[in-house]
């Protein structure tokens, strides 16, 4: 436990000595504030949801960002190292591969925790302080929207691993990422939408379509973060959190599993590895 | 004296070029040991195996009674590594790497820092290695390795890209380690600098152990020659023949004579040694370069 704490700290260490962590914080930070004056526009004072808008407009964008960050973090975090050579010395210590593995993701979601909670955050302190009456109900949509951000940056962390543990070298991994993100953000649900349009609900029922959706990590993101109860009617899901009768419990199992899963496969191909 | 390391009957290919045949030997502490070879003899492979950074096809390795490829990793504690291309993450300083490695060693990092002023570091250290020029990143890598009295210590091409005084410097720690009971094995190119330092010579031709022993034990297996030569007064060239007997080669006032062994040797010496005609006498027993080409034709030519 103590080493993969050591490797994480390592990890964290070079993250803020790159200006990864700095980097990742302002983006999320000026998007978050951003969205936040620009997307309180159309509700106006009345806005008793003024942070119901911020959870919605933050979370389409998390969608497509995080991921996107993530999987630039993590892509090369194996294959990156054994290019530069960096790995032969590290295996040579008392360390066990999976603990390397575990160790970098801990440091690399750790990273990811604080640039969203630190930028989203910065968001919701403006609003506060701009005085917008808010209720408690926002509140916890919008710490829920900060806890499942975290939870979709540690799937592509942990997918980012799998593909660096997988390939020979860092094009291909970088290469890979980038056609995963585009797969799991862009593809997967236009290839649904197109899908379901032609089947005309002849075979997909709606139960077949929510199983469908936990194939893809971000629809369950998605599903988490815009039915909810008070948000769902400002983001145009109202109709689909009506029918959907999976509950947040599933939602948040799917998305560890989505952890869980590449993280274990990428320490198994890593394990076989030689270097 | 039970060995730190053993290697017994070890195969290894990758696809298809068979890195390493049939290799076994053993390494003992207190001892250090040369790894000798061309580029591509299989030094490197072995190495690593010994470090469970790869698996053998064939064989039995122990490393302080550990198999390395079954993932146990316990005893690393006690090993120090040096790769051949030591690389750092560029972005932390020298110091914050070392303090890294000494955490995974269960070091406190402070007790490292006297390393960084033994190896010549210490005014370098808290700039980013990224700076760092390749003699300094290797000084890096010998501090690293050092770390936390290692009692067994792989080496390969240590003293690429040092500077001879530190090159010293570099031999004084090892020798120490050595007393204290370390086992060493350095793999490298620089045969002379090895000559009268290695205890133990293994010499590997692609993926073969060609020959193991003391210097000694290989000068006598090899029976190369030893050289004696001779210098002259002027015009006695011819006179001086008789106690010499016939394998000798000449140069202008300089005669040189082959003898098969140490008596032979002394023989000679004897004889010469209290004719005023002969100005100076000089010995050169075959070199550890001279025995590495001896091995390797021998074994290119059974082949």
């Amino acid at each position: 436990m103590r080493t993969v704490a050591i490797i994480a700290f390592k990890e964290i260490q070079e993250g803020l000595r790159n200006r990864w962590v700095l980097a990742t914080t302002l983006l999320l930070a000026a998007l978050a504030l951003s969205l936040t004056f620009l997307g309180s526009a159309p509700t106006g004072n009345v806005g008793a949801g003024a942070l119901d808008v911020v959870v919605v407009s933050l979370s389409s964008l998390t969608i497509f960002l995080l991921p996107l960050i993530a999987l630039l973090i993590s892509h090369d975090a194996v294959v990156g190292e054994m290019e530069r050579g960096t790995m032969i010395l590290l295996l040579s210590y008392p360390v066990g591969r999976g603990q390397v593995i575990l160790g970098k993701f801990c440091g690399h979601v750790l990273i990811l925790a604080f640039a969203t909670i630190l930028g989203y955050g910065a968001a919701a302190a403006a609003l506060a302080i701009t005085g917008a009456s808010v209720l408690a109900a926002s509140w916890y949509a919008f710490a829920s929207m900060l806890g499942t951000s975290i939870m979709l940056g540690a799937v592509f962390v942990a997918i980012g691993y799998l593909i660096s543990s997988l390939v020979r070298d860092r094009g291909t991994a970088a290469g890979l990422s980038v056609g995963i993100w585009l797969l799991m953000v862009l593809v997967f649900d236009m290839a649904l939408l197109g899908i379901l349009v032609i089947d005309q609900g002849q075979s997909i029922s709606a139960t077949v379509l929510e199983w469908l959706l936990f194939l893809n990590p971000t629809d369950l993101y998605r599903l988490a973060n815009l039915t909810g109860f008070n948000v769902s009617q400002f983001s145009g899901m109202a109709g689909l959190s009506g029918s959907a009768t999976t509950g947040i419990t599933a939602l948040l199992l799917g998305l560890l599993v989505w952890i869980v899963a590449p993280l274990g496969l990428a320490t198994t191909f890593f394990a076989r590895r030689e270097l | 004296m039970t060995a730190t390391v053993s290697v017994t009957g070890v195969d290894k290919s990758y696809r298809n070029v068979r890195a390493l045949r049939d290799v076994s030997f053993a390494l003992v502490p207190g001892r250090l040991s040369a790894l000798v070879g061309h580029n591509g003899a299989g030094k490197t492979t072995l190495i690593k195996l010994m470090l469970g950074l790869i698996r053998s096809d064939r064989g039995e390795i122990r490393v302080m009674g550990q198999d390395p490829a079954a993932g146990e990793f316990s005893a690393r504690q006690l090993l120090g590594y040096l790769p051949e291309n030591v690389a750092f993450n560029a972005a932390l300083t020298g110091r914050e790497t070392l303090a890294f490695y000494a955490r995974l060693k269960r070091i406190r990092p402070a007790s490292a820092w006297a390393l960084l002023d033994r190896v010549g570091l210490s005014d370098a250290a808290d700039r980013r290695v990224g700076t760092y020029s390749k003699g300094m990143r290797q000084r890096l890598g010998l501090a690293q390795a050092l770390l936390g009295q290692p009692r067994v210590l792989l080496l390969d091409e240590p003293t690429t890209g040092l500077d001879p005084a530190l090159r010293q410097t570099f031999y004084e720690i090892l020798s120490e380690l050595r007393d204290g009971g370390a086992t060493v094995l350095i793999s490298s190119h620089a045969l002379n600098e090895l000559e009268d330092r290695a205890e133990h010579v293994l010499i590997m031709n692609r993926g073969r152990l060609v020959v193991q022993g003391t210097l000694a034990e290989l000068r006598s297996l090899s029976q190369l020659p030893i050289r004696v030569s001779l210098d002259l007064a002027a015009g006695t060239d011819n006179a001086i023949a008789a106690p010499i007997g016939d394998k000798t080669i000449s140069a202008a006032g300089r005669r040189t004579v082959l003898v098969a062994d140490e008596k032979g040797k002394m023989d000679l010496l004897r004889a010469v040694a209290n004719d005023p005609r002969v100005k100076d006498i000089e010995i050169a027993v075959p070199t550890l370069d001279d025995l590495y080409a001896h091995f390797l034709k021998t074994q290119e030519r059974a082949a």
